[in-house]
């Protein structure tokens, strides 16, 4: 037991870390009305309407009217969240089923006494402390799973600002199930959205937008990768899944935010595609024109849709036969391994090219599939399966 | 580089043949019934030739399975859970096979005891749809995955061996 006047030293001293982290909680500024571009330390959207006075951008203040679905809050998603919450968007819908764990800290945003945390509902906490007037919504489950896809394409339907669809998604997932479930999503919906990606070993990425019917869907053609100069037969995978630089994400994730921006606000150009090799620092651009025999069908609709809406200016154009070592300057990598049939396929010195090959409907074999009896019913095989 | 042993292996798992996933309703049912034929071959197979490695069962709309493998090492059994679901773009996309039990103990899986696949896994994959079904997915992933990564397992004393009881 202490004196009194050491149990007073003790209840001062409580007192004042108390108000200290009280304070700390509440130092959010309260919500703005309008965003003003009058020059004072106390407004925060000061330098982002000079762009206005600068002429680069005719009506920042419309960035208030956009609501942008962000899918996947890791290491790229947080970033561009982040980066988007602090311009002034209207509205976030933040997608993600993962926790925060203190494996993330490589990369930016999230912090250590975040670890157990939902990833959505720590990122919604941290931006709203930023910046109260973005109207921030979460999901926290997985988009890939049958179950949640209904509720995924209905929020991305609903859940703009005037109860419509999202003005435009960002898929900043790792995974290509994901991506795929996007993809499928917008062309239905015929939502614009932002593909992006960080290669495994955390030394390239990409982003690529893509109008349904207008530009390539994620289905039209095999994924593209930037190509590196490492050849991938040498890459050493022994011991772990994937690499990640808090760099790489973070540029891709401003090459993202950067265009999203110029979209929603109708500055510059829009970049189709846009690589990164950080080994080089190369920075490719092209143009996709979607597949006339896409595999996703509501790619082909929109495609038919939007016939002779296709934009005449084409950067590069995708070619379909291979092989083109002799100018494959960026050690552009080709399959290795196939059951089937090896077809070089490259995007002739773009610096990028596709992460594999799929035959065409000509190569598709048809012999050897299985086919069921019709007598068969599930629930025999079922129980038949379980017997064995 | 898929193995001799693999290829072998997955030239012997009945193809499929209908592209259909769980949003397609009726056509999903004629894929299940193919994805449940292949299997049940599958596992023959592997029990005629003395290498009976899992078992699964799926829910009855067949968008959740579940089961066992089993790995033999020094003549000792070692049993795991495997689960997976049917992602929403099956058969595009193939399922995620994962081990819950080993998550967190190796490097070599995602969030959740996904397995890490190969880098031929996705390319192969995609190069098949739709004639590869699930048979297919354990072949050529989680197989390969447990004769990899149980003998290293074992070896760093990360899982150690338990008397099966019952
Ligand atoms: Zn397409």
């Amino acid at each position: 037991m202490g004196t009194v006047e050491e149990l007073l030293k003790i209840n001062e001293e409580l007192r004042n870390k108390l108000e200290e982290l009280t304070k700390k909680n509440h130092a959010a500024r309260s919500k703005i009305d309008e965003m003003s571009s009058q020059v004072v330390d106390s407004n925060p959207y000061s330098r982002l309407m000079a762009l206005k006075k600068m002429g680069i951008v005719k009506n920042y203040e419309q960035i208030r009217t956009y609501c942008v679905a962000v899918v996947g809050v890791g290491g790229v998603g947080s970033v561009a969240a982040e980066m988007l919450t602090r311009c002034g968007i209207g509205k976030l819908l933040l997608f993600d089923y993962d926790k925060v764990e203190l494996a993330n800290m490589n990369r930016l945003f999230f912090q250590p006494h975040q670890s157990g945390l939902s990833k959505v509902e720590a990122a919604a906490e941290t931006l709203r402390n930023i910046n109260p007037d973005v109207n921030i919504t979460t999901f926290n489950y997985n988009i890939t799973t049958v179950d949640n896809f209904e509720n995924f394409q209905s929020a991305l339907l609903t859940q703009g600002l005037s109860g419509g669809p999202v003005d435009l998604v960002l898929s900043c997932v790792d995974n290509f199930e994901a991506r795929l479930t996007i993809n499928t999503v917008c062309n239905e919906s015929d939502l614009n959205w932002f593909e992006s990606g960080v290669a495994e070993n955390a030394i390239s990425g990409h982003i690529q937008f893509i109008e349904p019917g207008r530009t390539a869907c994620f289905a039209c053609v095999p994924p593209l990768i930037v190509a590196s100069n490492i050849d991938e037969k040498t890459l050493k995978r022994d011991g772990v899944c994937a690499a990640s630089l808090p760099t790489t994400m973070a540029i891709v994730a401003g090459f993202l935010v950067q265009n999203a921006l110029k979209y929603l606000l109708k500055f510059g150009d829009v970049a189709n595609y846009l690589g990164y090799s950080a080994l080089n620092d190369f920075f490719p651009t092209m143009s996709l024109k979607p597949n006339k025999n896409c595999d996703d069908n509501f790619c082909r609709k929109r495609q038919e849709e939007k016939l002779g809406k296709v934009e005449e200016k084409v950067r590069q154009e995708i070619e379909e036969e291979g092989p083109v070592h002799e100018d494959n300057e960026w050690g552009i990598s080709l399959v290795d391994e196939s059951v089937i049939d090896e077809k070089e396929t490259t995007i002739a010195a773009s610096g990028i090219a596709f992460a594999y090959t799929v035959p065409t409907e000509g190569q598709k074999e048809t012999q050897g599939t299985s086919g069921t009896s019709k007598e068969v019913s599930l629930e025999e095989l079922m129980a038949q399966m379980k017997a064995i | 580089m898929v193995d001799e042993g693999t290829r072998k292996t997955l030239s012997s798992i009945p193809l499929l043949k209908t592209k259909a996933g769980p949003r397609d309703k009726e056509l999903w049912v004629e894929r299940l019934k193919e994805e449940y034929q292949s299997l049940i071959k599958y596992v023959q197979n592997n029990k005629e030739a003395d290498n009976d490695w899992f078992r699964l069962e799926s829910n009855k709309e067949g968008t959740k399975w579940f089961g066992k493998c089993w790995f033999f090492h020094d003549q000792l059994k070692y049993e795991f859970d495997v689960e997976f679901d049917i992602p929403v773009m099956y058969p595009t996309t193939a399922p995620e096979i994962a081990l819950p039990e080993l998550d967190g103990k190796t490097a070599k899986m995602y969030r959740g005891g996904k397995i890490c696949l190969s880098d031929h896994f996705k390319p192969l994959w995609a190069r098949n749809v739709p004639k590869f079904g699930i048979g297919h997915a354990m072949a050529l992933g989680l197989g390969p995955w447990l004769a990899v990564e149980i003998p290293d397992l074992i070896s760093k004393g990360v899982i150690s061996y338990k008397e099966k009881t019952g």
